[in-house]
């Protein structure tokens, strides 16, 4: 076991060393100049040429990267004398649009993300599973026909739909929901506001994630009720609800759970379209702005970062694929 | 003789889009303790869907089954048509226990063995988890698994198919049942396995002084271990008998037709002697003999009946009965001579 992490951990590392490698080099063949993008309204050469040479634009593109790299490691610091200013370490640059580090920006970012992730996960596993369990229990009766209905609806509304009906309707027409102004208060600071904060982006990722759910895991159940080894547990005389939660439904946890990982994965690279419906100053929020305004060391910052969470999640996933199923075997 | 299973004028229909389909159309079979009654025939011709009737694994609401199945549980027979689920439930694994055609797939792929074979325990005797890992472990060294404290911890995947098959028969073995259906226990297995799956399975026979119904469309398994035999075509059986009269005076065209297509090593080069055309489709029965259409030996039929009437179950001894219209002395002729011809 430790052995499989190690060498998945050093292929991890290998990968997003050439995630980086590839988005750096796309970025310095952008036709334009990452100087004068960091330059104000009253701009000079003298400034451009001065932020060239503080942000290392000025040397090679090798250099550039390795002192990048070296960045995420030792910290970085830009300018000399009385003008410079350190990113301690980790650092992933230095956005001048918003005169910060990226790492303490995404350090921003980054818990309003997984909240949201995290929350609109547990909820449209719940539902999402509950649902699929019911609509396989009473196949083509009424439970299975109005929980397609409700598949069918929540998988052809786009999130942006359902984020601004839900936003219109019980925030503000009902007022069941306040509009938060306070911004982003942590779980444990205070849990009431907290929920009340995600409670709505929380839904609108849940109906549209659940609606995938509730498919799979009808479709799997019903799969997994016709092989061989259902019947057998049927022929030893076991109950018919013992054969579904035990027999039937320990079969499909392996491939949900691979499921759930993945698209949790791919919600923390960001959740664009509900974290600016609700204006969640989250990662998704954080990349779309930076790319409108050529915040280059923003957008390879959260490139990566994206890169990262999907390759350890993909262990994370390897790892429980091989505790729930035993004829998978790491090696 | 103590009568375990007793199944009379069996009919199972499936609702289908293109139309009820009769796979079981009027079976009447016996099984007695400590012998073993095959059931041959090809895919489709109902021998495995009469056993599952046995088992009542069919779903209610999709399958149609009139007739009755009289199954004896320690004693008192219940009629396994007409019970409720729970009390099916209560016999399945119990009095009755099946083993399944492919071992690979028949056991959880995600549970211990020993566990899986407990369950099958404690389903009847509940709480006894004790008494149940000690009985499956005997159970395992019963049919021949070496170290079964160590395998019982394992997994199926890390079994070999005929040791999953020794598994599916010492889990069917748990509550020491007097019936046991086996269906197709050797097909999927190598001829090696199978002969050894077979004897094991005669040798647990003895000891549990069971009565088998063997579903298989293997004449040589059918040759090593069964008592009598049951020939179906079509949903019905067509010719029943003691094993030596099916094999060496068959009086069914059918039965006929089977035993001349197996295959023989003596002759070289030889086409395999196949029936010709397929088995009809269950839904839309032609009125007459449903294997009038293949048959070789109509033109025999004095009535010229075979288009027009079902021939009945009919026979001169009591335990060999058979289904056709040619009359039975012309047959007997006939067919012996076929058989010798074959047979060189």
């Amino acid at each position: 076991m430790l052995k499989f992490i190690g060498r998945r951990a050093a292929f991890a590392a290998m990968t997003i060393l050439i995630v980086s490698a590839v988005v750096f080099m796309i970025f310095s063949f952008l036709p334009f100049d990452p100087a004068s993008l960091t330059c104000g309204q009253r701009c000079t050469d003298q400034i451009v040429e001065a932020n060239r040479v503080r942000l290392g634009f000025d040397k090679p593109i090798y250099e550039q990267y390795w002192l990048f790299l070296s960045g995420i490691f030792a910290g970085r610091t830009y300018g000399a004398g009385s003008a410079a200013f350190t990113c301690p370490a980790p650092s992933f640059g230095y956005s001048f649009n918003e005169n910060a580090c990226v790492t303490d920006m995404i350090r921003e970012a980054l818990p309003i993300t997984i909240s949201l992730a995290i929350g609109a996960l547990i909820m449209w596993l719940i539902v999402g599973i509950g649902l699929g369990i019911i609509a396989a229990k009473f196949k083509n009766r009424w439970p299975d026909t109005s929980s397609s209905v409700f598949v069918l609806l929540a998988t052809s509304l786009p999130t942006f739909v359902t984020g601004l009906a839900l936003l219109i309707w019980v925030t503000i027409k009902w007022k069941l929901v306040p509009l938060s102004l306070s911004g982003y208060t942590s779980l444990i600071d205070n849990p009431f506001k907290f929920m009340q904060y995600f409670i709505l982006p929380w839904i609108t990722l849940a109906i549209a994630y659940a609606a995938i759910y509730t498919r799979f895991t009808r479709a799997a159940l019903l799969e997994t009720l016709g092989e061989d080894y259902i019947r057998t547990a049927r022929a030893k005389g076991v109950g018919e609800r013992v054969v579904f939660f035990k027999h039937t439904l320990r079969a499909v946890l392996a491939p949900l759970i691979t499921l759930a990982g993945l698209d949790f994965a791919g919600l923390i690279g960001g959740a664009i379209i509900t974290e600016t419906i609700f204006n969640l100053p989250g990662l998704g929020r954080l990349t779309l702005r930076s790319v409108y305004e050529f915040d280059l060391a923003v957008v390879l910052a959260t490139t990566i970062l994206a890169a990262v969470v999907v390759i350890v999640m993909n262990l994370i996933v390897d790892m429980l694929y091989a505790v729930l199923d035993p004829r998978v075997r790491i090696v | 003789m103590t009568e375990l299973l007793r199944i009379e004028d069996l009919h199972v229909s499936f609702k289908t889009d293109d139309g009820m389909v009769r796979a079981v159309d009027g079976v009447s079979l016996t099984l007695n303790a400590g012998e073993t009654v095959a059931i041959v025939g090809e895919s489709g011709s109902g021998k495995t869907v009469t056993s599952l009737s046995v088992m009542g694994l069919h779903k209610k609401g999709q399958a149609e089954i009139s007739g009755s199945i009289s199954l004896s549980d320690h004693g008192t027979f219940k009629d396994v048509v007409h019970l409720s689920d729970d009390e099916i439930r209560d016999i399945r694994g119990r009095a009755v226990a099946m083993i399944f055609q492919d071992p690979m797939s028949s056991l959880h792929p995600y549970y211990k063995i020993g566990s899986q074979l407990a369950e099958g325990y404690l389903v009847h005797n509940r709480g006894k988890k004790k008494e149940a890992m000690a009985r499956a472990l005997e159970m395992l060294d019963l049919v021949g698994i070496p170290e079964p404290a160590k395998r019982a911890q394992e997994f199926p995947h890390q079994f070999s198919g005929g040791m999953r098959q020794r598994v599916m028969i010492a889990m069917a073995l748990m509550n020491s049942p007097q019936i046991l259906i086996a269906d197709e226990p050797t097909t999927a297995l190598d001829v090696t396995v199978q002969a050894q799956i077979l004897a094991l399975l005669s040798k647990l026979k003895k000891e549990f002084n069971m009565g088998i119904l063997l579903i298989t469309h293997d004449l040589g398994v059918v040759a090593q271990v069964a008592d009598r035999v049951n020939v179906m075509y079509a949903g019905r059986i067509v010719e029943e008998g003691p094993v030596d009269d099916i094999f060496y005076s068959p009086l069914a065209p059918y039965t006929l037709g089977l035993l001349k297509s197996v295959p023989r090593v003596s002759k070289n080069n030889e086409r395999l002697k196949a029936i010709p055309g397929q088995p009809p489709s269950l839904i839309n029965l032609p009125v007459g003999c449903p294997f009038a259409p293949r048959c070789e030996y109509k033109q025999h039929s004095s009535e010229a009946g075979c288009n027009t009437t079902r021939p009945a179950l009919l026979g001169t001894s009591s335990t060999h009965r058979s289904r056709c219209h040619v009359p039975e002395k012309l047959r007997h002729e006939l067919f012996a001579k076929e058989l010798k011809e074959v047979q060189g």
